[in-house]
């Protein structure tokens, strides 16, 4: 910035010296630059599009947050469109009370946070088979995992469905958790992928001496490896947490009916009932707009804090995945 | 404290070491030091290649298992049903064989399903290179050297967290992922209108779909920012001192280098869509699937596992699709 204003201030001085062709140059030099790079042309357009694309993203995010605070007369009020006349924690309020906030927060956490806990443990285990020893059909077995990927859960969802309801494994956690344990869980291929890639860059020396020193291979796992891959566990339970916490195709066919639901399907499911009530066009549901987006935010509330402290994990994950080649 | 889960872990190990010792000392499988014994008969000499493949397949044993459990009996057993009419019976199925007729069904009698499917088709052919252009713009422009970084990559990055079902469409209902400032715009409705309807359409639901369209383009960002930050910077010097600008450098050095990520980019970004909750193939099929159909004919399991093999096989064929179109070279000069 200092360098900026002392360039304005040259060219300034050089035209009160009427040298416009040294004046010129460095006009030219400051809004093209050497290699138009690094010209101030080219910071403007690149802060401006960065801006024009962060407002489209933030968008939703702030429309959600100023129409929740508002009440009836801000929402029928066509001149207010962003702030709201008064901070009014009545829809707020209103949610908290009805959702039953802090069960369903826990409930939630908890429905989210064992199939995580399990996906974690067993896509550890199986990364580690496939990263570190040679074994008939590896290949293929590899190939087979990262396919699991692709195929959509439409196609696994009905005979799973059935399955559970034969073991009368539905509406009960364990529909997760089962799968996630046998490496199953939600986008299980990315996690095994994100271990694979780690145990893989780790220097074979390391178990080779541990087992010199009489360390047998689970014992190498568990004291070697597992310390060394705490960052690439914390990345995989929290992109596993936050998936499982937003999951709402499967939950709503497993957990149908039970009481156990996930915040963004209890959320749905007050709303239905709610503007059942009301008729088409009535005042009330035009207040329910502002409640439901209260609502929207009081369940992304826990992610958003999550993702506000954890963020360099999860944006450090790509890299660990190894997709963009070592 | 200490104390006691020492030897709570001591009793554990004097446990673990019996099971350990029972597993290896039975009349089914036996150790020696040299030899694994099967059922008292069959030796198999230890070497250290056997040892090294028992033990890895013992790491991936739990993957097996839960891959025949949840993945491979799961997928054959939907095609097997996707050829019979199935009827509830109790806890029971009632299975009448249909052959190909629940495909045929699809295609021929159900009266949402094409139409919903070509949809689908329609809205990924257009939003996957849209999606994939502007993760490369934005991870180009993250790239840069610029103030914030970190700042810019966690906005760009929030959709991932945030994104699911009932908050999207809750959204969308209230008209909030439609930006309303670029259809107020004079210019763009005037375009718009003065154009034939045929191409202004699409543009229209461009303009209403573009925000949901780089909601989804979180991961591909970081894709392709991970792979920017791997090009060599002296690549672009000596480009640079070649008299190459920064367009020239773009399409020369930039693109060649990131184009292997573009297919991966791609993969997920067809998966991520075609799965997401919100997606109404996939409430039809659900909807099916749980016979919310009064019509016989194109109601429940058989029919539903019928068009979700359809959609499977539309995906991927869409995925070799994009991924075909990036394998194709230009013919070398030669």
């Amino acid at each position: 910035m200092k360098k900026f204003i002392r360039t304005i201030r040259d060219i300034f001085s050089l035209l009160f010296k009427k040298d416009f062709v040294h004046a010129g140059i460095k006009a030219k030099r400051l809004f093209m630059g050497v290699k138009f790079t690094d010209g101030l042309v080219y910071k403007v357009l690149v802060y401006a599009l960065l801006f024009s694309f962060g407002y489209v993203y933030l968008y939703p995010m702030l429309y959600m947050l100023t129409n929740s605070f508002m009440t009836m007369e801000d929402i029928i009020d066509a001149g207010i469109k962003w702030i709201p006349s008064s901070l009014n924690f009545e829809n707020y309020r209103l949610v908290f009370v009805e959702l039953d906030y802090f069960r369903s927060l826990a409930e939630a956490v908890y429905l989210a946070a064992f199939p995580a806990l399990s996906a974690t443990v067993s896509s550890a285990i199986i990364g580690y088979g496939f990263a570190r020893f040679k074994f008939p059909l590896k290949n293929v077995l590899f190939v087979l995992m990262l396919m699991t990927f692709i195929v959509p859960p439409q196609i696994t969802m009905l005979p799973m469905f059935r399955m559970y309801s034969q073991y009368e494994l539905l509406g009960s956690i364990k529909s997760f958790v089962y799968p996630a344990i046998l490496g199953q869980g939600l986008n299980g291929a990315l996690f095994i992928l994100i271990f694979y890639q780690f145990f893989r860059m780790i220097p074979k020396s390391l178990d080779e001496s541990a087992q010199l020193d009489g360390a047998t291979p689970f014992k190498v796992f568990v004291k070697i490896y597992i310390p060394l891959a705490i960052p690439s566990i914390i990345i995989v339970f929290l992109f596993s947490f936050v998936w499982y916490y937003n999951e709402t195709y499967l939950s709503g066919l497993y957990l149908r009916g039970s009481d156990l639901l996930s915040l963004p399907l209890k959320l749905e499911q007050y709303i239905n009932n709610y503007t059942s009530i009301y008729p088409e066009g009535s005042q009330a549901r035009e207040l329910m707009q502002a409640v439901k987006l209260a609502g929207n935010v009081l369940t992304l509330l826990p992610l958003l804090i999550l993702y506000f402290f954890t963020q360099k994990r999860f944006v450090e994950s790509i890299d660990r995945t190894g997709i963009t080649g070592e | 404290m200490m104390n006691f889960f020492k030897n709570v872990f001591q009793k554990i190990g004097l446990v673990w070491d019996k099971i350990k010792y029972a597993l290896s000392h039975n009349f089914i499988f036996r150790t020696t030091n040299t030899h694994w014994i099967f059922f008292s008969f069959l030796r198999v000499r230890i070497t250290n290649k056997r040892r090294q493949s028992l033990i890895g397949l013992s790491f991936i044993l739990v993957w097996i298992i839960g891959y025949l459990i949840f993945a491979l009996y799961p997928i054959f057993y939907s095609l097997y049903l996707s050829l019979f009419k199935v009827k509830l019976d109790g806890a029971a199925l009632q299975l009448t064989f249909q052959g190909i007729n629940n495909f045929k069904a699809a295609f021929l009698y159900d009266p949402y399903f094409v139409e919903i499917l070509v949809g689908y088709i329609v809205e990924i052919l257009i939003n996957v290179p849209i999606t994939i252009v502007f993760a490369i713009i934005i991870a180009l422009l993250i790239n840069q050297d610029i103030k914030g970084k970190g700042i810019w990559r966690t906005i760009f990055f929030l959709p991932v967290i945030i994104i699911s079902g009932p908050v999207i469409g809750e959204l969308m209902r209230q008209g909030a992922t439609t930006l309303p400032s670029i259809r107020e715009y004079d210019l763009i409705r005037m375009v718009l209108s003065n154009i034939s309807p045929g191409i202004a359409t699409p543009i229209q639901s461009l303009f209403d779909t573009i925000l949901l369209v780089l909601w989804f383009a979180g991961i591909q960002i970081l894709i392709f920012l991970a792979g920017l930050q791997k090009i060599d910077r002296e690549i672009y010097e000596a480009s640079m001192v070649d008299g190459a600008g920064p367009w020239a450098s773009f399409w020369k050095i930039t693109l060649p280098s990131i184009k292997p990520l573009i297919s991966v980019a791609i993969i997920y970004t067809v998966v991520s869509m075609s799965v997401f909750s919100l997606n109404e193939v996939i409430i039809y099929i659900r909807n099916v699937m749980l016979g919310e159909s009064t019509d016989a004919l194109i109601n429940g399991y058989g029919y539903s596992a019928a068009i979700s093999w359809i959609y499977f096989v539309v995906m991927v064929l869409i995925i070799l699709l994009f991924v075909g179109l990036m394998s194709i070279r230009r013919r070398s000069k030669s």
